[in-house]
């Protein structure tokens, strides 16, 4: 177990979370996401990094770039020229500014005097421009552990990746507020905890978006002896403790491998050497066919490349992520070999033929030749770096919670202004007077205290994304605990059953619940009523049809009643009488019998009562 | 105003309970605009801020550009626009400061196709551009070709690019590729299209073409750019990359990216077909009248002393008939006047309505299927070449350059 006070662990969250405006940050188009085969444009860009107003091309930038890579884009009938990067953006969307200012106020922050909107450089293809725009809206805000909120920032959601290069533009421009804290966090307990508080102020406004990829964390961790990482893409809560745990474990046991490597005193050579006649026979058939293949020669790293510093990962692992920065598929490493189609005698020609001693590691690029070289310097610098421990990183999630590294951290240089855009002024007024929503953890309580609501119960309302409707529901005179109950199990359980419920709107929920209340339909029944009225039924037709049916006698008893209350009518046209009372008596049972029968029992009663000897004659 | 601050002073920056270090950048709406060293700029009142310190200006000594002296010599010659602009962070706006040299170290691959001699006419925006500066660029153009040059782009803002380009096509007669290029998004931006517009130019400026053209993107993809006549084209779209269009007759040719192969149409002039030669003279005292409905004569009378006035009309060339004894009186006080179309597509008529043979009786010229801007240029240029009324008339109606054709495609 990792004593993570002794380690020094220091772990900082930033949160993306989308926010659930009419229409995007930078242009009017609508905040709604599309399935891909909707589109109806696709155009390809290629980008390139641009100096900032300094004069400096940020590294993380000049990382993406070793490649000339082209994007492709899907474009929408809800997308336009500014997502295309083909039109100047429109003002900043004043709806998500009041609601960041909202979310500012919230965690008691200070907001910033003149909000500048920003260029930040990401070319990775995930933004048609090669930036995405974001402005600085407050600073520090409290969080309850006694950690600092640094930042909350207003940015453009980026493009949504499809595969490899292809994006869809359908999500790109979405509002989301950035939500940064201090490294504040010392347990990866402590982390989740704060994930989760930070989420649940942001669902007390109640006009962010929900859902898989509406709420993304990204996270800071850094051990005493190591260095800031950044990790981007935490999806889901449950994992946040186990990215942190992993991140530690991987930044100890680089710690531990630079700490062997000195004490071994490892090398780097910084020189690839040409081997790619030695394989030209190999049943590698990555090596067979390669143009070039060039080796890495790291005298002092035997054994150490191929061990793990986190579960499916080596020190390897991470030479590779560096390789394929430059479009190769990987690398080999000794430690790992023969395998692969290398053999055995393969490999000891070529430690023969580079006279390589027994304490080293050889890393295998194989490529044309630019992409080898490339490949193998990407190689050396990263193996260089291991002899000085832990390099400072954005790295991505990987299933699971292990990471891999995506690109060097990127620095102030990649921000600059974007120009297009008019600088906005907070007035101090404007922002005291916006109103602060209730957080979700006061609502849980007060509906214990005033609704009597089950404790518990009332925590899973407040989480959910029924609550505010909750709230509408009993404003409008429907007991608590019908309304707690529909809404948070009905919705959910059509959905899960497969039923269609695309026609269920806030509204209909409510005229069905009010139906109850008023005694038109059981509370039995509201599942049936909910299924038909999702499936298109109207709700009046819904509850005709599951009203409670009607017993044979309470039948007999209703006809009894409409035919003497007819009975002229009825002796006059005898058995011509059944038609016109047939609708009388369905109405009188709502529909809830089958036609055939009440047709049965009307013809009876009428039988009797045109027949001689129907006891009314007698007097 | 603020004395106080210099760009690039390190200041601290006093803003909720934390100081926070950063750059002074400039005054913007009467407050300090501060780069944090997060990256982030923000706005904060003057007495929020103290200097920490005023670093000593270090000016980096650009990297030195290496050619291969066994490719063919183009020249560049700059005036300014988007694809040379970068931003002047004291005003937050884009500005033209590129010479032809930063273009080449923003863009490397250029060398790959060519060596190049710079020559910076100007830094300006095209909306600036007028005659004089015209027939300077008319001069500078022909010196590259007279020295030699294989062939020469001339970098441009696009809002007035057709215009100077129907100058120069009417100025020169060139054996070699004049270009015109610029870039409609920003070169600060990492999808600018200055890279695709700029090395499908120098690759048109190596290949065999021979006359004044407007290279620039040909799609909203990165995959071409369009070659259009300098006589025939027009920037159709505020905004777009692919803006530039060809009216009345399809692009002489088109570049491919990124192979940088170059595609002519059998229209297209050819390298080495006509003789150097240069008229740069313009007779600046021209205009070109937008009609609308309701238009006063005193719009016309405006124009009583100019040489020439080009109007671009309704439909196959009309103005209101209460226009047309004014029309007659410039006429007779010896204004050339042309009837051009707003439909842009399409050739006057004024043969068809009453209006219009009125019109030619009052003494207009028919511009045929010409540009209402290019018709202007043409002018310019018959007057300026021309002081024979009768004899220039004719020019006006003759295809000088391929402005228009026989033919309606």
């Amino acid at each position: 177990m990792i004593d993570y006070g002794k380690v020094g662990l220091k772990a900082g969250i930033e949160i993306h979370q989308q926010l659930n405006t009419a229409q995007k940050l930078f242009c009017n188009c609508p905040t709604t996401l599309r399935t891909i085969d909707e589109h109806d444009k696709e155009f390809f860009r290629y980008l390139r990094a641009t100096e900032s107003e300094l004069g400096e091309i940020d590294a993380a930038a000049k990382e993406e770039m070793k490649q000339e890579r082209m994007f492709c884009y899907f474009g929408y009938d809800t997308t336009c020229l500014v997502e295309y990067d083909e039109e100047p953006p429109a003002p900043l969307n004043h709806e998500a500014l009041e609601l960041a200012c909202i979310i500012s106020r919230l965690f008691e922050m200070t907001p910033v005097e003149q909000i500048h909107t920003m260029r930040k450089l990401v070319i990775d293809g995930s933004n048609t421009s090669g930036f995405q725009r974001t402005a600085l809206i407050a600073v520090d805000g409290i969080l309850p552990n006694g950690g600092k909120i640094e930042t909350i920032c207003l940015e453009e959601e980026a493009a949504q990746r499809v595969d490899g290069d292809t994006f869809s533009l359908d999500r790109l421009g979405i509002p989301l507020v950035e939500i940064t804290t201090s490294p504040c966090m010392k347990t990866p307990d402590e982390v989740r905890e704060i994930a989760g508080y930070l989420g649940m102020v942001l669902r007390s406004t109640g006009r962010v978006k929900r859902g898989l990829g509406t709420i993304r964390q990204d996270i800071n961790i850094s051990i005493a002896e190591g260095a800031r990482v950044e990790i981007k893409g935490v999806q889901e809560l449950d994992l946040i403790a186990e990215v942190v745990q992993r991140e530690v474990l991987r930044q100890k046991n680089l710690v531990d491998i630079r700490n062997e490597l000195l004490s071994r005193q490892a090398t780097v050579i910084t020189e690839p050497v040409d081997v790619t006649k030695i394989f030209s026979a190999s049943s590698s058939t990555i090596l067979k066919k390669a143009h070039c293949i060039l080796a890495v020669r790291l005298p002092g790293f035997a054994g150490l490349v191929g061990r793990e510093i986190q579960p499916g990962r080596r020190l390897g692992s991470e030479f590779s992520d560096y390789a394929k920065k430059c479009g190769v598929g990987g690398i080999f490493h000794t430690d790992e070999l023969p395998a692969y189609g290398i053999t055995r005698d393969e490999v000891d020609r070529l430690f023969v033929q580079i006279s390589a001693g027994s304490d080293e590691c050889i890393v295998l690029v194989a490529a044309d030749g630019k992409k080898a070289h490339c490949a193998a310097m990407q190689v050396i610098k990263r193996a260089e770096t291991a002899l000085t421990g832990v390099p400072e990183e954005t790295r991505k999630m990987l299933e699971g919670g292990s990471t891999s590294y995506m690109r060097p951290l990127p620095g102030a240089a990649r921000m600059y202004p974007e120009t297009d855009v008019f600088p906005v002024r907070i007035e101090p007024t404007w922002y005291e007077n916006l109103p602060v929503p209730e957080l979700l953890v006061e609502k849980a309580e007060r509906f214990v205290r005033e609704l009597h609501i089950d404790p518990a119960l009332a925590s899973q309302l407040a989480s959910s994304d029924q609550v505010f409707l909750f709230e509408r529901a009993v404003s409008e005179g429907i007991a608590p605990s019908l309304a707690a109950r529909t809404l948070l199990s009905s919705r959910k359980e059509l959905a899960r059953g497969g039923s269609n419920i695309s026609c269920l709107s806030d509204e209909n929920i409510l005229m069905v619940l009010k139906a109850v209340e008023e005694g038109r339909a059981a509370k039995e029944a509201v599942p049936v009523i909910l299924e038909k009225v999702g499936a298109g039924t109207s709700v009046s037709e819904a509850i005709a049809e599951c009203a409670p049916a009607v017993s044979r006698s309470r039948l007999e008893e209703i006809v009894r009643m409409v035919v003497r209350e007819r009975r002229d009518f009825v002796r006059e046209k005898g058995m011509g009488s059944l038609g016109p009372l047939m609708g009388i008596v369905m109405a009188e049972v709502r529909g809830s019998v089958d036609g055939r029968v009440v047709s049965q029992v009307l013809k009876e009663e009428i039988s009797r009562e045109i027949s001689p000897n129907t006891p009314g004659d007698k007097v | 105003m603020n004395n106080e601050f210099h760009p690039g002073d390190i200041v601290l920056c006093r803003h909720g309970n934390t100081d926070r270090s950063g750059t002074f950048i400039t005054m913007r709406d009467g407050m300090a605009t501060i780069k944090l060293d997060s990256g982030y700029n923000i706005g904060v009142s003057l007495d929020e801020i103290c200097l920490v310190k005023r670093p000593d200006i270090t000016s980096s000594s650009p990297v030195a550009v290496t050619q291969n002296e066994a490719l063919p010599q183009l020249s560049i010659v700059s005036t300014g626009g988007t694809i040379a602009s970068r931003i002047d962070y004291r005003t937050g706006a884009v500005t033209s400061q590129f010479d032809a040299e930063d273009i080449i170290r923003a863009i490397p691959r250029l060398v790959t196709i060519a060596r190049y001699r710079a020559r910076k006419l100007y830094t300006i925006l095209s909306e600036n551009m007028n005659p004089a500066i015209w027939m300077e660029l008319a001069e500078a153009v022909f010196q590259e070709i007279r020295n030699g040059s294989s062939g020469i782009i001339v970098t441009h803002g696009t809002d007035t690019m057709a215009y100077s380009a129907a100058a120069l096509s009417f100025m020169i007669d060139t054996p070699v590729p004049v270009i015109f290029v610029g870039s409609q998004r920003s070169a600060d931006r990492p999808s600018s299209d200055n890279t695709v517009n700029a090395l499908c130019s120098a690759s048109a400026a190596v290949s065999d073409l021979g006359e004044v053209v407007v290279v620039m993107h040909g799609t909203m993809s990165d995959d071409s750019c369009h070659i259009h006549r300098g006589t025939r084209v027009r920037k159709m779209h505020t905004s777009r990359r692919s803006a530039f269009e060809s009216i009345g007759i399809p692009p002489i040719g088109s570049v491919s990216y990124p192979s940088l192969e170059v595609h002519l149409e059998p229209a297209a002039i050819r390298r080495g077909t006509q003789e150097p030669s240069l008229a740069a003279s313009l007779e600046e005292r021209c205009g070109l009248l937008h009609f609308y409905p309701g238009m006063p004569p005193e719009a016309f009378t405006s124009f009583s002393d100019y040489k020439g006035l080009i109007i671009a009309g309704t439909g196959l060339g009309h103005v209101s008939t209460l226009l047309i004894p004014t029309i007659k009186e410039l006429v007779d006080d010896g204004t050339m006047v042309v009837m051009t179309s707003q439909c842009l597509h399409g050739r006057v008529c004024d043969r068809v309505y009453d209006t219009g043979r009125d019109l030619i009786k009052a003494g207009a010229i028919e511009g045929g299927d010409i540009l209402p801007e290019v018709a202007l240029v043409k002018q310019m240029w018959v007057l300026g070449n021309e002081k024979d009324p009768e004899r220039a008339a004719v020019m006006m109606k003759s295809c000088l350059k391929g402005e228009c054709g026989g033919r309606s495609l």
